[in-house]
Formats: C-alpha cells, structure tokens, sequence
C-alpha cells in the first residue's frame, strides 16, 4: 500500500533537485493544455496526465505544465500549447497521449517542433473559430 | 461524455474558477443511488444565476456563448432516474448535489477516478480538497492538506513525483472499494 512515509522521500529528493535548478536553471518551458468541457469532453484529461508522466519519468527540471480553460476553438480540443523560452508559443490540436508523448520527446527535449500535430498543419490560414 | 470521473472533473472545475480556496468532493454509493456532491467556498451565485444556472445558454465564460458542464449533468442524472440540486450563496459558497441510479442502463462507468484527482490537484495544487469515496465494500477519504504536511511545505503537491504517487495512492484505494 502507497504511504505518506514515500511522500517524505519523494521530498527529500525533490528538495535536493530543486536546490540544483536554482543555481543553475535556465527559465522554463511551459507545456498548457485546455481542460474546460469542451477539452475534457474531447479527451484532454489522459493528455495531461502523459505529459506529466513524462517530465516525472525523463527528469526534465525545467518543464512546467499547466492547465487553462476554454481556448476558444472547441472542435480541436484537446489542445496544447508549448512555451519555450526564446520561441514563438506553438499550439497543438486534437491531441491524444501519445501524441503528447511525442511533443515532449521531439520538442521539449530535442527543440524540434512536430508541424504535422499543429494548428498550421490542421487548417491552413488564419486560425478562424 | 463516457466517464462519470469526467463530469466529476468538470464540475469541480467550475468550483476552481469560482476561486474557491476549499473543495469538498464526494461520490458515495449506497443502495442503488450514487450521490455526488461538491461543496465549495467560491465566489457563490446571485439568486438569477443560480436559477438560469442549469440552462445550456448560461454561461459567464467569454470564450463561448454556451455552458455545457451543468446542463450535462443534469441531463445525465435525470436520464438514470436521479436528479440534481444546486444550492448557493454569493460570497459564500455552492453546494452541488446529483443523484444518480447506479444501476441505470444509462449510467456511464467510473473510468478513471485517479486521473480525475490528480488532474485536479494539478491543476490547483493550493486549494486545500478532500475527496470521499465510499461504494459496497468499504470506503476511504483523502485531505490535501495532509499530503501538504507530509511535503512540509517546500514541495509543491504539483511536484510530477507527488502527481505520480498520488495516482498510484487513489488507483490502490479505489480497488478496496
Ligand atoms: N461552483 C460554482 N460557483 C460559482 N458559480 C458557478 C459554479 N458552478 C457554475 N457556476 C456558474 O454557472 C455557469 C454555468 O456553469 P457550466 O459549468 O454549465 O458552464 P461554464 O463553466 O460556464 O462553461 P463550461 O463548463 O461549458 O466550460 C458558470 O459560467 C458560472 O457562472
Ligand atoms: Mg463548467
């Protein structure tokens, strides 16, 4: 059975590792995804819990993910937008966990934005509601 | 929506924009009913709201000209034979009630209840939840300010660590249920 006496540990090394980025931490990226009805409705829930899988399982320090309402685009949820530092936000559409699993492994980690999962990509021109 | 643990989520989500800094969180089976309730000390509504409150052309979103998070509720509790009740006071706080046949051909499965908390948790690692599940064999409740101690206060329970303990925690309690 899970403990209170692991979250004590999972302190301990938490506080270790957030000591390290204070003193060396370049400003951090911003992984957001839509949770309103239309997002949750769509499927957003498992796509930010890949997400957050993911920046528990490879470590990433500095990656930071977040949850906002309603982006305004309802029928392409779920959607996630990236903020790195540096860089233009790039908005992810109709996303599903392992498409969240790529965008961490591809843009997050290797700095290369995944174009075929974009707004771009789904619907040329203006990003029209 | 396929799972009841996604309208739970939504629903709370409205008790979060509300700016609630507390949110209690049930789903409790008994007999044949499934009674969900969520109480929060949010921001409430007037008397008028609360009266349109569950008409899908309510909204005080600005993105969207519709609420749907109530309305499907509602729908869905009324569809299985139950029903829903909201009772609330500006200023103070809202008190949702939904009751639900557990047994109904319409009722949807849990599906992820875990993936709901810490959803929630993640998404407002400061507003202090407690979360009771109780169904035929046995029951468990959880206080985030309990974990909040056990991190001492310099983790956040946002932490990717915490969020993937905390899943585990839930996915081991909702199998004694
Ligand atoms: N717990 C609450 N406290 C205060 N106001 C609430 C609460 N729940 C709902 N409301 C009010 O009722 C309105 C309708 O809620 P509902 O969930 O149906 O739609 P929404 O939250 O506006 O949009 P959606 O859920 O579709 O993203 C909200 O905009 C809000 O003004
Ligand atoms: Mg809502």
């Amino acid at each position: 059975m899970k403990s209170l006496e692991e979250l004590r540990a999972i302190r301990e090394k938490a506080r270790e590792q957030m000591t390290l980025r204070k003193e060396d931490g370049p400003q951090s990226t911003r992984v957001i995804v839509g949770m309103a009805t239309c997002g949750i409705a769509a499927g957003a829930r498992p796509v930010l819990a890949a997400a957050v899988e993911q920046v528990s399982r490879r470590k990433l320090e500095n990656v930071s993910v977040t949850q906002t309402g309603c982006i305004g685009v309802c029928r392409l949820e779920p959607i996630v937008e990236v903020l790195a530092p540096g860089e233009e936000k790039v908005t992810y559409v109709k996303m599903t966990p392992e498409m969240m699993e790529k965008v961490i492994a591809e843009h997050i980690v290797n700095n290369r934005v995944v174009k075929e999962y974009t707004i771009g990509a789904e619907e040329p021109g203006p990003a029209a509601n | 929506m396929t799972e009841l643990s996604l309208y739970v989520l939504d629903i709370v989500q409205n008790s979060v924009t509300a700016g609630a800094s507390r949110i209690d969180v049930g789903l409790e089976e008994s007999g044949g009913d499934l009674t969900f309730t969520v109480r929060d000390d949010g921001r409430g509504m007037s008397r008028e709201l609360l009266g349109r409150a569950l008409d899908p052309f309510t909204t005080t979103r600005t993105t969207r000209k519709v609420g749907l998070g109530l309305p499907f509720l509602k729908q869905l509790a009324e569809q299985t034979g139950g029903s829903l009740a909201l009772e609330s006071e500006p200023g103070a706080g809202t008190t949702l009630t939904a009751v639900f046949g557990a047994r109904h051909i319409d009722m949807p499965p849990m599906g992820d209840w875990a993936g709901t908390v810490t959803t929630l948790v993640q998404g407002s690692p400061d507003i202090r939840f407690t979360f009771r599940r109780s169904g035929g064999g046995g029951d468990y409740s959880l206080d985030t300010d309990e974990l909040r101690e056990a991190l001492g206060g310099d983790v956040p329970l946002n932490h990717p660590d915490v969020l993937m303990w905390l899943n585990e925690f839930i996915t081991e309690n909702e199998r004694n249920l």
